[in-house]
């Protein structure tokens, strides 16, 4: 296949996400039929296979599947944490990285340990490994069932697993932040699948312009979430703004 | 050898709101004016704009418009004697990063102090006898009056659009406003925000104990309003989506709506992104300050001469900028002498949240950034302290500024951290929850301060700044006092249960507060005790000059901006109308 075909089909395949999308807010009372996922959706760009089933298996004890709503493992929180780790981010882009280390300080101080977010995972997921292997005959974290499992996740909460590199508490929570995020944060970074957060506690997402109704008090609010990958949203809202456009100040832009 | 660069009159350290208030004026008082910013510039269109701006994970959780702590950030600890270890990510509070500062991405609740906090040790002791508080309470009188500074928070409100009502218009008192707020001139330039349900729950309770509930003064604009400068904004949209965030509606006031449109049609002004400074470079001999030295986009050291400097770098950068320039003495704990980084203070902050459970619609993603419904009775000046022990107060206030779920999914108390149950009460009380906070001054203590690190460098090289800071015991008994108050409006708001959010034991870095630090450069009447005098002006070089919060003795139980507003035009009518002219210490050491 030629380059330039490639592309073009490329561009077909934006066009048809762009029109799907103009029809969500319209279509509102029906719940949205749940997308297949696309062939890129269950790449894994930073963790291995045991450590994406080690994190999948415990974000969903984190936040599991009950009768209304998916968990974790449905809403791609693997996925999101993952694409997180291989960003800029899990390589501590904003993180002040340099020694002295002192892992041992007063929590009131912050973060201290020396790995970035990536290393943390990667480390702290062997270390649980090893420790579950050793302490359950042999068996992965993700084969001990739930109540078991549930005891393990406990116990890293509270340190009660001295794993050999860093205090579990500090992975624990990292993990618990990052699964919540995954939950919530904007579909686009590969979690919050069919928005599945942002419906159940009923946010609106990107979407945002209440000025008529934030003083009617106790309104049911019933429009579709949408995210920031909603081009029309954004078209539209780029066209009401056109009006009152200055031109820029001319500070300096560098 | 570092680049030189051509003279300019003044030079600026910071592209914030300071220095864009500050390059406007003496811009058109004829001064050329150059204004360095470390960060990027940024504007309305198009970085600001939406949907891409409405991300919380990007703005409200990796924090992509603020300071990066690789570059720069500071050291940490509690007590002094303790080992101080660096913030190795952002969290208790956000220094901005970028032309516009925090007000890119600030909320606007805009207030000015109650009178008494300008002459809080004279008035403690006058009204409560000389032992009310201990000598670990080191609170002082500014140096400058409510009076004195009431035309300029007039001003300020006016080029900032605020919304609000009037509680003491030229000491006549009007229900519907903060009767417990010293007397203004005029009313607000806009009238207050609309009010959500939360804000008519909280009013309703509050009022019903006997308080006087209104409108937070707000920035986010409550009809198009155009401002002293010309300025044109547009009423803002309750957008939820404002602290951590750029405005994309041309609603919230910020330097780039607000005051850098007319600060830049004066070509003697710039701005230069980009452009970190390290060093003000002095004559210690003539006592002037003769420029600053940068590190340009390109990572070189460029040398800028200037006639006069200006800090406005915020708050804790101002006394740690001057500490790294080895500009006057460093303040020292064990001695209590030394005046460069003492009376660091900060906010001190409590919560109750009020769970209806189900029986009422909140909307919390209604919201906006200087949206809520206030109570001033228990702030400093509203209440008598006698037997209390302490100085101080804050105000309460029901806000709803964002539904945003990573960061708000409220619980109750006993609710487990995580798993089925976790997730059951997340889904029952998001929209169904109002959370009431304190407002809490903060006094400042000996054992407070900033200095510099010796053992850790910025990717400049330069020695870290470093923080030592706990809440004081006066500021433990104000908040114990005041939030058992609010717990008892919570409790009347008719919820089925709350939760109360104590003062944490211990003050901790890690997570977000307030971005109200202030102190370390403060200002006074006596060299002995302060670093600028109260016009702002530095006691050891005369042609330095340092706005901001870090000229606060202490800091009140409000948000700062109004009063670092306020301060920065009362300043600049020191220098426009007599400094410039001629040039000297305005006031005798
Ligand atoms: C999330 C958030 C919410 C807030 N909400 C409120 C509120 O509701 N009400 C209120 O009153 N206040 C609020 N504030 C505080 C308010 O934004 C500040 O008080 C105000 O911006 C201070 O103005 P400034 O000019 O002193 O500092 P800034 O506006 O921060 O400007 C300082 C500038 O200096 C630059 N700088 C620092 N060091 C250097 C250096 N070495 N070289 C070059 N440039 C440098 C910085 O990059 C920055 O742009 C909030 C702040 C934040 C972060
Ligand atoms: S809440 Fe209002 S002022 Fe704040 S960002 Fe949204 S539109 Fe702007």
């Amino acid at each position: 296949m030629s380059e330039t075909l490639s592309r073009r089909d490329l561009f077909k395949v934006a066009g048809a996400a762009g029109a799907a999308a103009a029809a969500g807010p319209a279509a509102a009372q029906t719940q949205p039929p749940v997308a297949e996922p696309a062939d890129g959706d269950r790449v894994l760009f930073f963790f291995t296979d045991p450590e994406a089933r080690f994190v999948e298996a415990a974000a969903e004890r984190l936040i599991p599947k009950d009768p209304r709503w998916p968990g974790a493992a449905d809403a791609g929180v693997l996925f999101f944490i993952d694409r997180q780790l291989a960003s800029a981010w899990g390589a501590g882009d904003r993180m002040y990285l340099k020694g002295p280390w002192k892992p041992e300080a007063a929590p009131e101080q912050g973060y201290q340990l020396r790995f970035t977010p990536a290393e943390l995972y990667r480390i702290a997921i062997g270390e649980i490994g090893e420790h579950c292997r050793q302490a359950y005959g042999g068996k992965e974290f993700w084969d001990l069932g739930e109540p078991v499992m549930d005891e393990v996740l406990g116990k890293l909460e509270t340190g009660g697993i001295a794993l050999p590199s860093l205090p579990s508490a500090v992975f624990f929570e990292t993990l618990l932040a990052n699964t919540i995020e995954g939950f919530f944060a904007d579909p686009a970074y590969g979690g919050n699948r069919g928005m599945a957060g942002w419906r159940m506690v009923g946010f609106p997402g990107a979407y945002a312009q209440f000025v008529d109704l934030v003083d009617v008090h106790g309104h049911e609010y019933r429009r579709e979430p949408i995210g920031i990958g909603n081009t029309a949203a954004r078209e539209a809202h780029l066209k009401a703004h056109a009006s009152h456009m200055p031109a820029p100040t001319g500070a300096g832009r560098p | 050898m570092p680049i030189r660069m051509k003279e300019v009159d003044v030079v600026l350290v910071g592209g914030g709101m300071t220095a864009a208030i500050v390059g406007k004026h003496l811009a058109e008082a004829g001064k050329t004016v150059v204004a360095l910013e470390r960060g990027p510039m940024r504007d309305t269109v198009p970085d600001f704009q939406s949907p891409s701006m409405h991300d919380e994970l990007k703005y409200s959780i990796r924090y992509a418009l603020m300071q990066n702590a690789a570059t720069q950030t500071l050291s940490f600890r509690n007590f002094v004697g303790q080992e101080a270890l660096p913030m190795r990510q952002l969290g208790s509070f956000l220094p901005a990063d970028g032309v516009g500062g925090a007000m890119v991405h600030w909320n606007g609740q805009t207030w000015r102090f109650q009178p008494e906090w300008f002459r809080l040790k004279s008035w403690t002791e006058e009204r409560y006898g000389k032992d009310h508080v201990g000598d670990d309470v080191t609170i002082q009188d500014w140096g400058v009056s409510y009076e004195e500074l009431e035309p300029h928070y007039d001003f300020f409100e006016k080029v900032c659009g605020i919304g609000g009502f009037a509680g003491n218009l030229r000491g006549e008192t009007r229900a519907g406003g903060n009767p417990f707020e010293g007397p203004r001139q005029n009313d607000y330039p806009n009238p207050p925000m609309k009010q959500p349900l939360s804000g008519k729950l909280f009013a309703d309770a509050a009022s019903g104990l006997g308080y006087h509930p209104f409108p937070m003064p707000s920035a986010n604009q409550t009809r198009a309003y155009t401002n002293p400068y010309g300025a044109e904004m547009q009423p803002c949209m309750y957008c939820g989506y404002c602290e951590t965030y750029g405005c994309e509606h041309f609603a919230k006031a910020s330097p780039q709506i607000a005051i850098l449109p007319a600060a830049m049609k004066n070509s003697n002004f710039s701005i230069r992104p980009r452009s970190h400074v390290i060093r003000i470079e002095h004559d210690k001999d003539a006592r002037i300050a003769t420029g600053v030295t940068y590190v340009d986009a390109q990572g070189r050291e460029v040398f800028q001469p200037a006639g006069m400097v200006v800090l406005c770098a915020f708050a804790h950068h101002n006394p740690i900028l001057l500490l790294q320039s080895g500009i006057g003495e460093p303040y020292d704990p064990a001695t209590r002498k030394g005046t460069v980084g003492r009376n660091y203070s900060y906010q001190t902050m409590t919560a109750v949240s009020v769970f209806y459970d189900g029986t009422q619609r909140i909307n919390p993603y209604m919201g906006a950034g200087a949206l809520g419904t206030v109570i001033d009775d228990w702030n400093n000046g509203s209440f008598d302290h006698s037997g209390l022990g302490f100085v101080g107060g804050g105000y309460i206030a029901a806000n709803q500024t964002s539904g945003r779920p990573i960061n708000h999914h409220p619980v109750p108390d006993g609710t487990p951290r995580w798993g089925r149950a976790w997730k059951e009460a997340v889904a029952r009380h998001y929209n169904s929850t109002v959370t009431l906070s304190l407002h809490g001054s903060s006094t400042p203590h000996p054992g407070n301060h900033l200095g510099l690190d010796r053992t850790y460098t910025d990717a400049y090289g330069q020695p870290l700044g470093m923080m030592t800071f706990d809440f004081p015991y006066n500021d433990r008994l104000m908040a114990r006092h005041l939030t058992g108050k609010m717990r008892e409006i919570g409790q009347a708001m008719g919820g089925r249960s709350i939760s109360v959010s104590w003062l944490a034991d211990h003050y901790s870095i890690a997570p977000y507060q307030t971005t109200h630090n202030s102190g370390g450069a403060i200002m006074g009447t006596d060299p002995r005790t302060s670093v600028v005098n109260r016009y702002l002006q530095s006691w050891d070089l005369h042609n330095l000059w340092i706005m901001g919060a870090s000229a606060f003795p202490q800091n009140a139980g409000y948000n700062p901006t109004g009063t670092v507003g306020s301060l920065t035009y009362w300043a600049l009518q020191a220098i426009t109308g007599d400094y410039l002219k001629n040039p000297r210490p305005l006031v005798q050491a």
